[in-house]
């Protein structure tokens, strides 16, 4: 079993203990070297990207044409692509776009399912079996052909693009927390609140919540790069972001149309965007097991 | 059973329903139109293509036009190809992604199950490991980054494959692998952690008992239980392997319906982009219709619900 510590859902002081059990899981994800390299690496990842483009001496837009596509050396760290464009801003700037699409379509996935699956999880009975069936339904749709479709008629626009991925990612959030406030609403410390005539609003959002923290910020640790692999393929189809700026999965297509001479082009965002989803991929797995939560699905 | 592949067909038949709504109104309420592209296009003939089509009648009409069409199973002819039929542009270059989706679903399945049983046999060795950073790597690292980057090593550098097209059986090979590449990594953490379970259980240790080879063991009596994560997975990473050809395709220049359908869109033709939404939208819930029976006669323990 795990440390005293930690805040069990039957205890009813487990609200004002809130967070030991975040110190609990941090003293856990701490043993866990590859979780704790991906933060790191997120950490230097996300500063670079937020800093670096003010430190560096060129803009994401600036061409040089008399250089064109040099190779990396010391004046362009990582190069320049076929317009003369510092490769290293242009991949810090994309990497903005790319962790930002990231966040913002993940807090999207995240508010609908979160209170989707509370308000099914809760009330239950018909309510639930209605709610739930939409979603079974929602699961069979082709949802990649329909963001296809969003961007190539309404689109390239970003904020629609972040909307779109959310709208698609928060089906399995909504399970996943349905199937959490069911278990944890027959609690006593939920029926206390009942007794107390708390009302419903604040028992959901106050009282269950809380206490299932834990698979939540693990789904929503998961969710960040299943929605910047979407942003980067459709990036990649030429349906995202649009030029001058740049995501790494616009680079990444760039850089795999002029592979052949220009291979650098190619390398270095593939490099990053692989590293960056990497370490969230760690995180997320070793958050799964400091949370010790059994399974993200269902 | 009955009950329930009834209800689950009322169910998907709802849902293709919806798709084919949503997609029809929405293609029309977008700018431009199929012959919007064409250059020299008089106002005059502008007018007789849409007659042709029947595209100057109004938009409830043709959309009852299209269903009951439909119904015949006929999606129309293409707007954009003159003298072709949705079906028999479907009927070209479905084969083609079918026979890259095959290989690419073989390739993954034989590497994913392979490394993840190794992992899960002997676990927490380096065999372990290897397979395990294999996992990470195929989760990680996506398709378009995975495509190109073995197109410049093997195609470009090495010369041992054709950067593109899709001719001989060699051109089979990349493409196969870069799509199955993406599986085999699920496919594999899904085994590991599915034959660990079943390992630890007490019929394996009967089986031991009983002086059963370690190899009969897994083959026979644990990788049946041990794969049912990998099942309730095929269904979504099928239609994944559908929709993830719109990338390989691109990248290999492959004639397939993926390629097709983004170009479509692209290009308004109307009835082609719902011929190819409607067929992707049938074979995801065909498919997972039938991921959800074979669970069902693998594990006599999942209970179907309506």
């Amino acid at each position: 079993m795990s440390a005293p510590a930690t805040a069990t859902p039957d205890a009813p002081e487990a609200l004002e203990q809130g967070s030991s059990l975040g110190q609990d899981a941090w003293l856990r994800l701490r043993k866990n070297q590859l979780a704790v390299f991906g933060l790191a690496c997120l950490a230097v990842v996300t500063v670079l990207c937020l800093v670096g483009p003010w430190l560096l001496p060129y803009g994401y837009e600036e061409q040089k044409l008399e250089l064109g596509a040099s190779p990396p050396g010391a004046m362009h760290w990582l190069g320049t692509d076929t317009l003369g464009r510092d490769l290293l801003v242009r991949l810090l700037y994309g990497g903005r776009i790319s962790l930002g699409v990231g966040l913002a379509a993940t807090f999207v996935a995240l508010t609908i399912g979160v209170v989707y699956g509370a308000v099914a999880g809760f009330f239950g009975g018909k309510l639930d079996a209605v709610l739930m069936r939409i979603v079974d339904i929602m699961y069979s749709l082709p949802f990649p052909i329909f963001v296809i479709l969003l961007m190539v008629f309404f689109g390239k626009n970003i904020i629609l693009l972040f909307v779109a991925i959310g709208a698609v990612e928060w089906l399995t959030m909504a399970r996943i927390v349905r199937s959490q406030v069911m278990a944890v609403k027959r609690m006593e410390f939920i029926e206390a609140a009942r007794a107390l005539g708390f009302g419903k609003r604040r028992i959901i959002f106050r009282h269950i919540l809380p206490n299932i923290l834990g698979p939540i910020i693990v789904y929503t640790t998961l969710t960040i790069p299943a929605v910047m692999l979407l942003e980067a393929f459709l990036s990649f189809l030429g349906l995202g972001v649009q030029p001058p700026m740049s995501s790494w999965g616009v680079l990444i297509k760039d850089g795999a149309e002029k592979m052949e001479e220009f291979s650098w082009l190619l390398v270095f965002p593939a490099a990053l965007f692989s590293l960056t989803l990497f370490s969230l991929n760690f995180l997320g797995d070793g958050l799964r097991d400091a949370l010790d939560v059994r399974s993200s699905k269902d | 059973m009955l009950r329930f592949i009834t209800s689950r067909l009322l169910q998907s038949l709802l849902a293709l329903f919806l798709v084919i709504t949503a997609t029809f109104f929405m293609i029309r309420f977008v700018p431009g139109g199929p012959f919007t592209a064409e250059k020299a296009v008089t106002p005059e003939i502008l007018r007789n293509l849409e007659a042709h089509y029947g595209l100057d009648r109004p938009l409830w009409r043709q959309y009852l036009d299209y269903l009951g069409s439909l119904g015949r199973g006929d999606l129309g002819p293409s707007f954009k190809y003159p003298n072709r039929t949705v079906n028999e542009i479907i009927g070209d270059k479905l084969p083609v992604s079918a026979e890259l989706g095959a290989l690419a679903l073989a390739f993954a399945l034989v590497i994913g199950i392979t490394l993840g049983t190794l992992a899960a046999v002997y676990r927490n060795t380096w065999i372990d490991y290897v397979a395990s950073t294999f996992g990470m790597m195929g989760i990680s690292i996506p398709t378009f980054v995975v495509g190109p980057l073995l197109v410049l090593g093997l195609a470009i550098h090495l010369g041992w494959f054709n950067a593109s097209g899709w001719y001989g059986p060699a051109d089979r090979v990349l493409p196969a692998i870069v799509l199955g590449f993406a599986y085999a990594a699920p496919v594999s953490r899904l085994t590991r952690g599915g034959m660990l379970e079943i390992l630890g259980q007490d019929f394996i240790r009967t089986a031991r008992a009983k002086g059963a080879s370690e190899l009969r063991i897994i083959t026979r009596h644990a990788l049946r239980g041990g794969l049912l994560p990998v099942v309730s997975f095929l269904g979504p990473a099928v239609a994944g392997i559908l929709t993830g050809s719109f990338v390989i395709e691109t990248i290999f220049q492959i004639p397939g319906i993926g390629r097709e359908f983004v170009n479509s869109a692209f290009n308004r033709d109307y009835t082609l982009v719902l011929g190819t939404v409607i067929l992707y939208a049938v074979l995801i819930m065909a498919l997972n219709l039938v991921v959800d029976i074979v669970q069902a006669w693998m594990n006599p323990k999942v209970r179907l619900e309506g």
